[in-house]
């Protein structure tokens, strides 16, 4: 029988693979969108800037950067659920995975409902896989600042899973 | 509807922060009419083996035109939110070509102003995504 891996090891794993999706995707960069990681649950979080603001006069963020912000929660989500049994297997190369091309699903749809206005600080989310299948998946969105039961905008989202080359 | 209200649009439109960061820059505003367009630029792209941008992006761009269709309608007004919006992405924006977005608000109540947005980039004929969506309206007081 298999030994399991040590836990620092599965732990450098997991944050190896995580960083590498979000590393190589520059718009969560340019949204300022950081990802925690406990086992497999991801929490998002958009760092509060003045650049997202979209009603300067209340203030409150651009119903826009809320929109990106949870698609790119979902896109992640979904991108990392993907990946796990083959990072869990040990499949994947920790060392190269970084430079490795990225199989992104692509948004078919995305549907935002806006509950409250969203306020000048840091905004939360996490997103649930409805259902992930070979070809399609649905993919719910919460997102929320300082108390994680008032919502301040939630989506839906339908997504295109990437095609991968069978290997033998 | 007056040439004032629209100029007071523009000038909200125009100073929106986070549309601003995104390069958008508005072509036309005209009763319950915007169109408002966004460069290509590689710190948008979602995916990094394509270089297409990412969807986030073309949703802000939906939404501030979106939103601007709505101030720049006459029943409607400056103070508005987005209550719902839904993208449809039909393809892929071709890297390197810019995006422009057109918006209608074909529908006020006293409440809430209804909106229909298209984006397309240099092709014209097969648009990038379409939007619905619908959006607040702060209730006058002159109501009978």
């Amino acid at each position: 029988m298999k030994r399991p891996d040590p836990v620092g090891e599965v732990k450098h794993r997991r944050d190896t693979v995580l960083s590498a999706i979000v590393s190589q995707i520059p718009y969560i960069r340019f949204l300022g969108v950081s990802f925690d990681r406990h086992g497999d649950e991801l929490t998002a979080t958009m760092a509060y800037h003045p650049d997202l603001i979209g009603n300067p006069t209340l203030p409150a963020l651009h119903g826009g950067a809320t929109a990106s912000f949870l698609e790119i929660t979902a896109i992640v989500g979904l991108t990392w659920a993907n990946m796990w049994q083959d990072m869990e297997a040990g499949n994947i190369n920790v060392e190269t995975v970084a430079q490795d091309a990225l199989a992104l699903p692509k948004t078919i749809d995305f549907t935002v409902d806006y509950l409250r206005a969203g306020l000048s600080r840091d905004a939360d989310a996490r997103a649930v896989l409805n259902r992930s299948g070979r070809r399609y998946a649905s993919v719910h969105v919460e997102g929320w600042q300082d108390n994680r039961q008032r919502l301040f905008a939630q989506a839906t989202g339908h997504f295109l899973m990437p095609q991968r080359d069978v290997k033998d | 509807m007056s040439d004032t209200q629209l100029s007071i649009a523009r000038q909200f439109i125009d100073a929106i922060p986070h549309s601003k960061r995104l390069g958008m820059v508005m072509e036309d505003l005209d009763e319950g009419l915007a169109v408002i367009s966004m460069p290509y630029d590689e710190a948008l792209i979602g995916d990094p083996v394509t270089k297409v941008i990412h969807g986030g992006a073309v949703s802000a761009l939906m939404d501030t035109a979106g939103g601007a269709a709505v101030m720049a309608h006459p029943r409607a007004g400056i103070g508005t939110a987005t209550l719902d919006l839904r993208i449809d992405y039909m393809r892929s924006a071709t890297p390197g070509q810019r995006i422009t977005a057109t918006a209608t608000c074909y529908h006020v109540t006293r409440s809430v102003a209804f909106v229909r947005a298209t984006a397309c980039d240099e092709d014209t004929e097969l648009p990038v995504a379409t939007a619905t969506g619908a959006f607040t309206v702060i209730a006058r007081k002159s109501k009978s």
